[in-house]
């Protein structure tokens, strides 16, 4: 009886199952086919400000940019607030795989040069696989050839070198806001006393609101955890529009750091937003400056049509 | 003997869908293309589902958004995240039904001229449209083909003044699927 009891709901109702959607809804009959859907564009380049965002360059993408970072503002119009003065990083970025991304840089500062690799190990998505969070793994190597101030002296090499290591966690919560956390750590091969130590620890967090589809507000801040740096130094904040247009995106922002490479803006910041000079003056170390990212696709993906 | 009469139940509960013939597709191939003189836009999505009532003439298509595939990225996040909103408007879907459903013997290989009426559903916005195509009848497969005109003003997606020379007014879709039959 018990065998025989499904099939016979099956004979009674089965008719009418059927005879319902003889005037309506024919997709349903093949059921919802559940797909893995990844989330994308939780920001709108593969940088915030100065450090890098969840998103990659996809692949076959070459990204090439031109950052400037400017003196601060605060002597007005005899400078143009800062425009006379600037640092400058020419980079190129390449998508490998849509999670795997390599870059190189320059800046003026310092001469450095600048390489990294990213690579996504987690990937935020919705459906048949269900995954809170971005997760990326950076990798980039500073080397500073600008040269030894005292050239007679024994110098190494590896004197010149930095490394960073960081974890990117984040979420895109729905169209409007991607919020990151960062946990960075830089290597200094050579420091100038014993007190500053060589690994520093700092984390990061950033974020993004999308104030219109081509439009959105960027913040991103570095904490350097006490007792690791020099007290001359302090955290970089920075606050900017990613501005979308086609093939561009510019990135204008506010920050309080000059550099554009790790080991810079995380250990080398050297005014805050706000702050009183040795003479007591309430002075501000803000500075505009700017990204532009310009793609091109390289490689095209393969069997498309 | 026991094994007969589970048979049996089946075919009765089943049987009566035996005869309205529907065919069906899961790869469904559908693509557009964008031309002006100073841009090619071009994307295919080849993961379209597809139900067609042999019977009836009547029929659905429903294509997600973001399985259209281009090949530049960025163009491809721009189309989701700015023109077509696919977060808050993941699929299009067709419903509509042959004009003359009668005419057309699906037993027998051949190659039909067909007429489609019915309501297409893109960005939120339905539109009634009447496009031609053909159906090939194949031994056990239906090939349907059809290629026709959609102007996105139509869907009410905006394109801003400093791309509208980048994006045509008509945008050329064109649809190919191969249709299996849903129950043996």
């Amino acid at each position: 009886m018990k065998k025989t009891l499904p099939f016979l709901i099956a004979l009674f109702f089965g008719p009418f199952l059927f005879a319902q959607d003889e005037n309506g809804d024919l997709l349903s009959l093949l059921g919802e086919e559940s797909t893995v859907e990844y989330a994308t564009a939780s920001f709108k380049t593969n940088r915030v400000v100065n450090g890098h965002s969840l998103e990659n360059t996809a692949a076959g993408v070459l990204d090439f940019k031109i950052s400037h970072r400017f003196s601060p503002v605060r002597n007005g119009i005899y400078d143009l607030f800062g425009l006379d003065g600037a640092t400058i990083r020419f980079g190129l970025d390449y998508g490998i795989t849509d999670r795997l991304m390599i870059g190189v840089g320059r800046s003026t500062k310092e001469k450095i040069i600048d390489g990294f690799a990213k690579y996504k190990i987690l990937r935020q998505s919705a459906g048949k696989r269900n995954m809170p969070v971005t997760l990326s793994y950076l990798v980039d190597a500073q080397i500073k050839t600008v040269k030894f101030p005292e050239e007679e002296r024994e110098n190494y090499f590896s004197s010149r070198l930095y490394y960073t290591h960081q974890l990117l966690i984040g979420r895109k919560f729905n169209d409007q806001l991607s919020l990151q956390l960062m946990p960075t750590l830089v290597h200094r091969n050579l420091v100038l006393t014993r007190a500053e130590k060589n690994d520093v620890f700092a984390l990061g967090a950033a974020g993004r609101i999308k104030l219109s589809k081509r439009v959105t507000l960027n913040a991103e801040y570095y904490f350097v955890l006490p007792d690791q740096i020099s007290s001359d130094y302090t955290n970089v904040l920075s606050v900017g529009f990613d501005i979308e247009t086609g093939g561009h995106v510019f990135q204008l922002h506010f920050t309080n750091s000059s550099d554009m490479t790790y080991k810079g803006f995380i250990t080398e910041t050297t005014e805050d937003w706000f702050f009183k000079s040795a003479e007591g003056k309430s002075m501000s170390g803000i500075r505009f400056g700017f990204n532009i990212s310009r793609v091109f696709t390289i490689v095209k993906p393969r069997g498309l049509y | 003997m026991q094994k007969r009469t589970i048979l049996a139940a089946f075919l009765l509960a089943f049987g009566l869908t035996a005869q309205a013939q529907r065919f069906f597709t899961r790869d469904a191939k559908v693509q557009f293309n964008s031309e002006t003189p100073l841009e090619k836009i071009e994307a295919v999505n080849k993961s379209g589902t597809a139900v067609f009532d042999a019977k009836t003439g009547q029929m659905e298509w429903k294509v997600l958004i973001k399985s259209f595939l281009f090949e530049r990225a960025l163009m491809q996040e721009h189309f989701n995240e700015n023109y077509m909103e696919s977060n808050r408007y993941p699929s299009a879907t067709f419903k509509g039904a042959l004009m003359q459903p009668a005419d057309m013997d699906y037993k027998i290989p051949s190659v039909n001229k067909v007429r489609v009426k019915g309501a297409l559903t893109i960005h939120g916005v339905s539109k009634d449209i009447e496009v031609p195509g053909t159906i090939t009848i194949g031994e056990s497969t239906l090939t349907f083909q059809s290629t026709f005109t959609l102007s996105p003003a139509d869907f009410g997606i905006d394109i801003p003044g400093v791309v509208r020379d980048k994006i045509a007014k008509t945008i050329v879709v064109k649809v190919n699927a191969t249709l299996s039959p849903m129950n043996k």
